[in-house]
């Protein structure tokens, strides 16, 4: 895909300013790094506080009378436990219990959810979700991916930075909950959410408030090099998660990949009332047993393992890693790997093949890095 | 963006720097590759006494995000690997043509590397592959 076509978000001038290296994310340019470089980012989103731009998220609307039933059919997570204000982490999954996607359901109302999916899924998701409305649903569905900028203020200095900028008491808003406020004077969505592993927040407006929300937040967090809020690029993001352990579509889900294979067990709500799709698939593989569970390792000699690297036990190829790279913060080369679940047990050595040497690395508990509360 | 091209070293396409002093050639990536690569965290070494013919992988520099190899521009053996990188990966991008060297070998061809591009080579293949 050449540049012109990658679609852009409202901040992508401001990136580039800013110094970042833009890649094509799933069609999407972005930046992978700032100057300060990922190492830099991912400590001080640890240590301080991070901004991230992650309008490229998709959010969709489904509004009526049946709208908790609509999407309680299609996800794994249980839609009638949420009450106004809260969410929760789900999947989206297809007849045979794979996983369309990943997503955060927000309950507004009784009669009014919005789903936020994956960039690079966004179409996908959209044409399931409109796949599944029957003339019977009393509800109306909007794709309103390009209604929306989104930025994450993530870190310990998150909500300090967050609060100088509205008067809703973020204090009152428990994690995986939200509010709607003005931040800056721009009508907001504030979510107590993140893909950090840190506490912050998901700050959703109209995109043509990006500019000024992003600069005021800077502005606010004292951005420079030496000290408080970093811009962080998607490569931190990226570590961030996978030091926190969070599944990455494309990596530990996909369609062929079942959330209790990608160890969402705690959201498969198999014995929700009314099912779900996937759930027959999906409590028959509970049932008989995973073959393969994601594991977390980290490497006991040096090397690094990579994302499709194959993992052998006693000279056996056992599995296969599916996010691999060096933890900044813990300053150990991690990773996830799917592992037959025997083998996925604490304690495990195994080898992983780094272009022809056969590495060693032991299974270790998940996540890797638990924040201080 | 321009990056620094000492004057005083020879280059590959692949972004190796060669410095010559007698039959032993030091070598490393270059300030390009370096940014290119973003924040280098280890590197896979060779040893002492290894043979590598002209363009072949010697070894490779693994950055937060990706891996690549890297390529001896000009056949020879090892004579000397940069040991101190083990503790301080991070001179590659800080320092990339003084501390940040990788291997010194000796060359099976002294004047080998006279066939490599000049700094004033290496900054136009950059510009014109940029």
């Amino acid at each position: 895909m050449s540049e012109t076509e990658l679609k852009r978000t409202p901040l992508n001038s401001v990136h580039r300013a800013l110094g970042g290296r833009m890649v094509d994310f799933g069609g999407w340019d972005m930046p992978v790094q700032y100057p300060a470089g990922v190492i830099e980012e991912h400590m001080r989103c640890r240590t301080h506080s991070g901004l991230f731009d992650v309008s490229h998220m998709g959010e969709i609307w489904v509004e009526g009378p049946d709208a908790i039933d609509f999407v309680n059919r299609l996800t794994t997570n249980d839609v009638t436990k949420l009450v106004d204000g809260q969410a929760h982490y789900s999947a989206l999954t297809n007849v045979g219990g794979g996983v369309v996607d990943d997503l955060l359901v927000y309950r507004f109302s009784h009669d009014r959810l919005l789903l936020v999916v994956n960039a690079g899924t966004t179409e996908k998701d959209w044409a399931w979700i409109k796949s599944h409305h029957s003339e019977h649903d009393d509800l109306a569905l909007r794709n309103a991916s390009a209604e929306y900028c989104q930025i994450a203020v993530q870190g310990p200095d998150a909500t300090d930075i967050l609060q100088k900028l509205t008067a809703t008491d973020l204090g009152a808003i428990k994690y995986y909950h939200f509010t709607t406020g003005e931040v800056d004077g721009v009508d907001s969505i504030i979510s107590r959410t993140g893909y950090t592993g840190e506490d912050g927040f998901e700050v959703y407006a109209a995109p043509e408030f990006a500019e000024q929300l992003w600069n005021k937040l800077l502005e606010t967090g004292k951005y420079d090099s030496e000290g408080g809020v970093l811009p962080c690029g998607l490569a931190a993001r990226n570590t961030l998660r996978l030091e926190s352990a969070m599944s990455l579509y494309g990596h530990e889900l996909g369609d062929d990949i079942t959330p209790l294979e990608a160890g969402l067990g705690w959201i498969t709500k198999l014995d929700k009332e009314g099912g779900f799709t996937g759930r027959n698939a999906l409590a028959a593989q509970k049932e008989s047993g995973l073959t393969r569970k994601i594991a977390g390792f980290e490497m006991t000699e040096p090397g690094i393992a990579r994302d499709g690297y194959d993992v052998y036990v006693g000279g056996e190829k056992v599995g296969i890693v599916t996010s691999g790279s060096p933890a900044p913060f813990l300053k150990k080369n991690i990773g996830l790997a799917f592992l037959p679940p025997d083998l996925a047990k604490i304690g495990q050595e195994i080898r992983i093949e780094v272009r022809g040497k056969y590495l060693a690395a032991v299974v270790v508990p998940t996540p890797f890095y638990k924040r201080q509360k | 963006m321009s990056h620094n091209i000492p004057e005083n070293l020879r280059y590959s396409k692949d972004h190796e720097w060669v410095g010559v002093d007698g039959d032993i050639a030091t070598i490393g990536i270059t300030d390009y590759a370096q940014h290119s690569l973003g924040d280098v965290v280890y590197i896979d070494m060779p040893r002492v006494g290894d043979k590598f013919s002209a363009h072949e992988a010697f070894g490779s520099v693994e950055s937060v995000k990706a891996v690549s190899e890297i390529f001896l521009p000009i056949a020879g053996e090892i004579s000397e690997v940069n040991d101190g990188l083990n503790d301080t990966p991070e001179s590659v991008n800080n320092d990339p043509y003084t501390d940040g060297w990788m291997v010194k070998i000796k060359m099976d061809n002294p004047g080998e590397a006279d066939g490599m591009l000049s700094a004033a080579e290496y900054e136009e293949y950059l510009e014109a592959s940029a």
